[in-house]
């Protein structure tokens, strides 16, 4: 009797799981760099079919290794459609024309918005793991990685004042993604002095003017362009005191996933380095 | 009216050519055949509701842009004027974009398309006041150069003050001007306004005709100037601030159109309106075609080349002119 | 029959007439021949007949509306302009405009009316050419034949005869007595007074804005009037070859 209680009380876990299992969509096309990242980790084998191009630009991308081995596609409506996905995830700066296509057609579409600070990224794991029915493994990833943040996020005693420093002179201030990394891993921006909160623009004169301990510059694209120049600036190389880090800003910064703690990692290191220790 | 069945068949084929081209590899013949028999199969829906509606905007913001192109070289007796000095495109641009950084564009789909319609005949209502009802063609050029520079400049400011590089890459994408994706929503909200805009510039013909004349000759031989430029201005408004509300900015047809088929119409300003209509239409198709043949990964806008087939296009007129005149 | 009806007709440029209080009445069969100093208001006065300029007083064209005025009179403006390359044949039938609803085909008696303009003028050589690239003289005569093509009872041109050379002046001025004598009218203004005196049944002169002289050649062109308005001494005789009119000299 008790046996088959037992028999009965797992088939019947197993078909609700089997429910659950149903309930998922099967087929998932991402055209957006950001949902590729949280979709190759968190997506069930399988369920993933398709990624944006972007996802196999080893510079933008953080998991590319996995990417590689999917298709990839070109983000229009009518390849999109063609793959026959249950799914589609994209961002909220999407084509609104491909998005309202895709709706028309009868495609759901699940917008994510761009991170604009670290308490977004458990935000942006658990709408992906919603749209994907694997809520289980979004929940195991959002604890480890609040986990990992708290390690890292021990406050230091001296914050070196450090600006970011991209292609245009923009900066990134305290309430962007970018901002949060630095301010998390031990730094002070000093974008905040010049009074800039998300993004703007750092001219060469007034970033000197703040004389930062560190200079974080952005990537070097390749190509030339104009917009790069100011890293070449004469001024910047004179500038004594200021240690000019180059290239540290890459693909764990862009996207708002678990990636970020790397970026956190890599700027502990560089302060620790730059003989801050804690 | 050789030209006229020429310019049809022309553009027939275009379109057909235009349903044809796409990523799907179904061969031609099975394209057209689930697009005439629906079905049920992705093919069948990729033809109906993504090809053709793109296929018809084509016809559609390409005769627009033509038809008004002739209009305007017509009336302002001009062979390098075109439908973008009234301000109208630069209007509709500044609207579009609003909408893009206000994040009405998320709000509901349509959202875009009307706020730059909006803006476009915002535009006109206030290039009519500063023009006047009477007054030269000159007043009204400097009213459309005002409007658009006006316009213009609070895009790029919206630009610069855009705190998003998410949105101001999807406003600057958008001013490239593209026909991807666009479904029969936007057919439907264009149609009616382009076809106001076709009819008030079509009945232009008699005026523009008797324009070749000067303004006082076509005066006294009962044309009223005042009704033509209210017409023109009104049409061009309504069917290029349709055109540029769903397709984005376009250019070069207006300008180029007429010029190549004026020689053709024996320099007609009537004829050369229908002529354009046509000539746009098959040039849009020819440009959208090629967006998808020449650079299928790379996501090549619209606009992006008409400006680089238009501009040499442009140049080897002028060489051409020159040549004769010498 | 009274084709134009002016009543103290003033045009102002500010405070200044520009014309001032004319009053005329022209009828068929009348070639009347518009003169006086440059400035002295003559394509202002016309202008201002077709309703074209804002005035005071009274234009009887100016009442009609812009149709019915279109088939009562044809205007020439001085300037010649000729926008697009269109070939003679469909400038001059642009004259046809007024008389064809929206869109439609020339009719046969619209071709009639054409035929009759190019014949008058002897431009049948020169259909098939393209317009813009004939000479200014040429030009002119094509011109002239779309304003006849209109097929109006009254023709007003502004200085038609202005750079033809002789054989063309004279004869222009030939198809317009011509045309008066079918019981059209015609007013031309011109600076050439021998043409005028030989062609014209009647002149107008102006001065200042103000009508000075109205009636025949021989009543018009005394001595008095040449050198109070014209400021020229001139040759004038009656000859069994008509009037023979030279300025001679000016007067100081």
């Amino acid at each position: 009797m008790q046996r088959f209680r037992v028999i009965t009380l797992l088939a019947a876990l197993g078909i609700t799981g089997a429910a659950v299992q149903a309930d998922a969509p099967h087929r998932v096309v991402s055209i957006n760099l950001c949902t590729d990242q949280l979709a190759l980790d968190m997506a069930a084998p399988g369920q993933l079919v398709s990624v944006s191009k972007l996802a196999h630009d080893p510079q933008s991308s953080a998991r590319v290794e996995q990417a590689l081995a999917l298709p990839t596609n070109g983000s229009g409506a009518e390849e999109v459609y063609l793959l026959n996905p249950d799914l589609v995830l994209a961002g909220t700066f999407t084509d609104p024309a491909t998005v309202a296509m895709l709706r028309d057609l009868g495609i759901p579409v699940v917008l994510f918005a761009p991170a604009q600070s670290l308490a977004d990224v458990p935000d942006r794991i658990a709408q992906m793991g919603a749209a994907l029915g694997r809520e289980d493994a979004a929940d195991q990833m959002i604890a480890a990685y609040n986990a990992d943040l708290a390690t890292l996020s021990a406050p230091p005693a001296h914050r070196p004042r450090a600006a970011l420093y991209y292609v245009n002179s923009y900066t990134s201030g305290d309430k962007s993604l970018a901002g949060d990394i630095l301010s998390t891993a031990g730094f002070e921006n000093a974008a905040a002095q010049a009074g800039i909160s998300t993004i703007g623009t750092l001219p060469l004169e007034q970033l000197i003017l703040l004389a930062p301990d560190i200079i974080i510059q952005g990537r070097d694209y390749p190509g030339q362009s104009r917009a790069e120049d100011n890293f070449n600036h004469p001024a910047l190389r004179a500038l004594t005191g200021t240690v000019m880090a180059g290239e540290l800003t890459d693909r764990d910064w862009i996207c708002g996933t678990p990636q970020v703690l790397n970026a956190i990692r890599a700027m502990r290191d560089l302060r620790a380095a730059m003989g801050h220790t804690q | 009216m050789k030209l006229a069945l020429a310019l049809v068949v022309i553009c027939a084929l275009l379109f057909g050519l235009s349903l044809v081209t796409g990523y799907s590899v179904a061969s031609p013949v099975a394209s057209l055949r689930a697009l005439v028999i629906d079905d049920g199969t992705p093919l069948s829906v990729v033809m109906r509701d993504i090809r053709l509606p793109r296929a018809l905007l084509a016809v559609m913001v390409g005769a627009s842009l033509g038809l008004a192109g002739a209009a305007m070289q017509g009336y302002l007796r001009n062979p390098l004027a075109e439908p973008g000095l009234i301000g109208v495109s630069a209007s509709a641009g500044l609207g579009a974009v609003l909408a893009i950084q206000s994040g009405a564009a998320l709000a509901f789909a349509l959202a875009l398309p009307l706020a730059a319609l909006t803006m476009a005949l915002l535009a006109v209502g206030l290039i009519l006041a500063l023009a006047g009802p009477r007054g030269s063609s000159i007043t009204l050029i400097l009213a459309g150069i005002a409007i658009s520079a006006l316009a213009s400049a609070l895009t790029s400011l919206v630009l610069n003050l855009s705190p998003n590089p998410f949105a101001a890459a999807e406003i600057v994408f958008w001013m490239l001007g593209s026909l991807a994706d666009r479904s029969f929503d936007h057919v439907w909200l264009a149609l009616p306004f382009m076809v106001v805009g076709w009819v008030l510039l079509i009945g232009l013909g008699r005026g523009l005709d008797a324009l070749t004349l000067g303004e006082d000759a076509a005066e006294a031989m009962g044309i009223r100037l005042p009704r033509v430029r209210l017409a023109l201005v009104v049409g061009t408004a309504a069917s290029v601030g349709a055109a540029t509300a769903v397709a984005g900015a376009i250019g070069f047809v207006g300008l180029v159109v007429p010029h190549l088929l004026r020689p053709f119409v024996g320099a007609r300003p009537s004829h050369l309106l229908w002529a354009s209509a046509l000539g746009g239409a098959a040039m849009v198709l020819a440009a959208d075609i090629a967006v998808r043949v020449v650079f299928p990964d790379r996501d090549l806008k619209l606009g992006v080349l008409m400006a680089l087939v238009g501009a040499p296009l442009f140049l080897h007129l002028i060489y051409k002119t020159r040549a004769e005149t010498a | 029959m009274s084709l134009l009806e002016l009543q103290n007709l003033t045009v102002r440029r500010g405070q200044c007439p520009v014309v001032d209080a004319v009053s005329l009445r022209v009828s068929a069969g009348e070639c009347i021949g518009l003169i006086g100093p440059n400035g002295a208001g003559k394509t202002t006065l016309m202008r201002a007949a077709l309703g074209l300029l804002p005035h005071e007083g009274h234009a009887s064209l100016a009442q009609l509306p812009a149709r019915d005025r279109a088939r009562a009179a044809a205007w020439m403006p001085q300037a010649r302009e000729i926008a697009w390359p269109v070939d003679v044949a469909t400038l001059i039938a642009l004259g046809r405009i007024p008389h064809l609803p929206k869109g439609a085909r020339l009719s046969p008696e619209d071709r009639a009316a054409i035929d009759r303009a190019v014949e008058r003028m002897g431009l049948a050589p020169y259909l098939g050419r393209t317009a813009t690239q004939l000479s200014g003289g040429e030009q002119a005569r094509v011109l002239i034949a779309r304003a006849l093509a209109q097929d109006t009872p009254l023709l007003l041109a502004d200085e038609p005869i202005a750079g033809l050379d002789p054989a063309s002046q004279i004869s222009t001025m030939q198809v317009f007595a011509d045309l008066a004598r079918d019981g059209h009218a015609i007013i031309a203004s011109m600076h050439d007074l021998g043409l005028a005196a030989r062609h014209c049944t009647r002149l107008i002169l102006l001065d200042r804005g103000r009508l000075v002289a109205d009636g025949t050649p021989g009543d018009v062109l005394t001595p008095d009037n040449l050198r109070r308005v014209f400021g020229i001494d001139a040759y004038y005789q009656d000859t069994p070859d008509g009037p023979v009119f030279q300025p001679l000299k000016v007067l100081t």
